[in-house]
């Protein structure tokens, strides 16, 4: 029978959620790396048991930790004495050695002046669809980073940064690579998306890019209407079988692309508001995507207290809410945008993270809800692997 | 010997329990001591200072003889009893964070 292994990052460390395939009973394993930010851990497709993570803190700054046992152990890459040595016969911990290409540069800052770029941590771990020794990584000042040595090292995708970056500014959130999408198609074609400055797209690997942000409406926060970056995006999101459509979640606005990008159109239909973070697909109907909507800008919690994921099944526009089994009074709670996943099960499972601590799970694509935890330290990132 | 008493979190990230101990050429410096610190314990490379410009991180503090010598340039030659042992030599996770 199947097995699923739910990845859980939070403010306070690692947890790993498991189960059978039926996932209604489920072991809790954690906190890994206690009392350190877990921005995000996820598990390399072609090898499972290898898992990389994000680990942070505002003293010691940014780890890389990877497992090849599927999280029971975890190591620095590159830091076992022999693994990695340097010319000098020391073994060298690069690991978490994220250092801009080149000029370092400068990007807009509140004030409008130019500040220059400034690491501060990986908020997101893609790993190869290939090769479990390649993985990329956002980070924050954004930026994408990428290895090809199992995380023993790092080096920029700098050409990223020449997309327009001088006039990227930071959000309240800071700046940040938060959503990587690798098109299964197109070995040479990736998606990421920025935290106040928008989607962008390369087509050779990453060497050049381009904004992708065509369509998208920012009114209040980007007066031009014509503006090729600055726009919001929370998250974006596509099916495997379809990389050209993408979903995305802006800071306000629910949109799809059914063009890679080139041209995006609103969707957000009737739902009761289109602000919100994660947004994903069903892993067996294209057309089928889940929000979260939040109050709004300034009121990041549910409306009306009430925890509802929104489900359509016609690619957007025709939204019903899927209350089941979430707390439908006194929920005040929001979901980040690295914290829902998907299980690739039939029926497909979804699952989401709260900055309240739960981990809810639906077994059946979201008509039913139960919490596996509801005690946890504040949920960053969910992600799920179905393993066999 | 010197002896290094780490904060909690790198001492869990290194896997050490109480002090570490380190052989350390001389003249013994705040330098000369985290070289010899990262190359035992390579994971912790990046957490004390920065790689590149080797500037200490904003809320990590140095502690030696009950002074505080995290403003002091990095080659400032730390205490005899340093040095000889007789005293560790602190880094600390600065109190921050309100």
């Amino acid at each position: 029978m199947s097995k699923i292994r739910v990845l859980v990052g939070t403010k306070k460390g690692a947890f790993i959620l498991t189960s059978d395939g039926k996932r209604q009973n489920w072991e809790v394993a954690g906190p890994h790396f206690a009392g350190w930010e877990l921005y995000h851990l996820k598990g390399s497709p072609v090898d499972p048991n290898r898992i990389y993570a994000s680990q942070t803190s505002g003293w010691f700054g940014q780890i890389i930790q990877r497992s090849d046992d599927g999280g029971q152990t975890w190591q620095t890459p590159g830091s076992n004495p022999g693994e990695l040595a340097g010319p000098d016969g020391m073994t060298k911990g690069e690991s978490n050695k994220f250092v801009y290409e080149g000029e370092v540069g400068t990007h807009k800052w509140y004030d409008g002046t130019q500040h220059p770029w400034e690491f501060k941590r990986i908020w997101h771990l893609e790993p190869s669809l290939t090769d479990p020794n390649t993985a990329y990584a956002g980070a924050e000042d954004a930026a994408l980073f990428k290895t090809t040595d199992g995380g023993k090292s790092w080096h920029e995708l700098s050409g990223l940064r020449r997309a327009k970056g001088h006039l990227w500014q930071p959000g309240a959130g800071g700046m940040a690579v938060h959503t990587i999408l690798l098109d299964p198609r197109d070995a040479k074609r990736i998606f990421v998306a920025i935290s106040a400055a928008g989607a962008f797209r390369t087509d050779d690997g990453g060497a050049t890019w381009k904004p992708i942000n065509r369509g998208l409406q920012s009114k209040y926060e980007l007066p031009d209407p014509d503006a090729e970056v600055g726009h919001c995006v929370h998250r974006i999101a596509m099916h495997p079988s379809r990389p050209g459509v993408l979903f995305m979640q802006k800071h306000w606005d629910v949109l799809r692309s059914d063009n890679a990008g080139e041209l995006w159109s609103e969707v957000s239909g009737n739902l009761p508001t289109d602000f919100g973070f994660p947004i994903d697909v069903h892993a067996h109907e294209p057309e089928t995507i889940y929000v979260v909507p939040i109050k709004s800008d300034s009121e990041h919690y549910p409306l009306d207290g009430k925890l509802r994921v929104y489900r359509s099944r016609t690619g957007g526009n025709e939204w019903e809410a899927l209350t089941n089994g979430l707390p439908q009074k006194d929920c005040y709670v929001n979901v980040l945008r690295d914290a829902m996943a998907v299980d690739s099960l039939q029926p497909c499972g979804i699952y989401f993270g709260t900055t309240g601590g739960q981990v809810y799970a639906s077994p059946d694509s979201g008509d039913t809800w139960k919490p596996i935890v509801r005690d946890l330290p504040a949920v960053l990132s969910v992600e799920v692997q179905t393993l066999p | 010997m010197i002896r290094v008493v780490l904060p909690y979190h790198l001492r869990t990230l290194a896997r050490v329990e109480g002090e570490v101990q380190l052989v350390v050429q001389s003249p013994v410096t705040v330098h000369s001591v985290i070289d010899a610190l990262e190359a035992r314990y390579p994971m912790l490379c990046g957490t004390i200072r920065d790689h590149v410009t080797l500037k200490r991180r904003p809320f990590v503090r140095f502690f030696a003889c009950k002074e505080d010598l995290s403003l002091e340039p990095p080659d400032t030659k730390l205490p005899d009893a340093i040095a000889s042992g007789a005293e560790p030599f602190l880094i600390v996770g600065a109190m921050a964070g309100g």
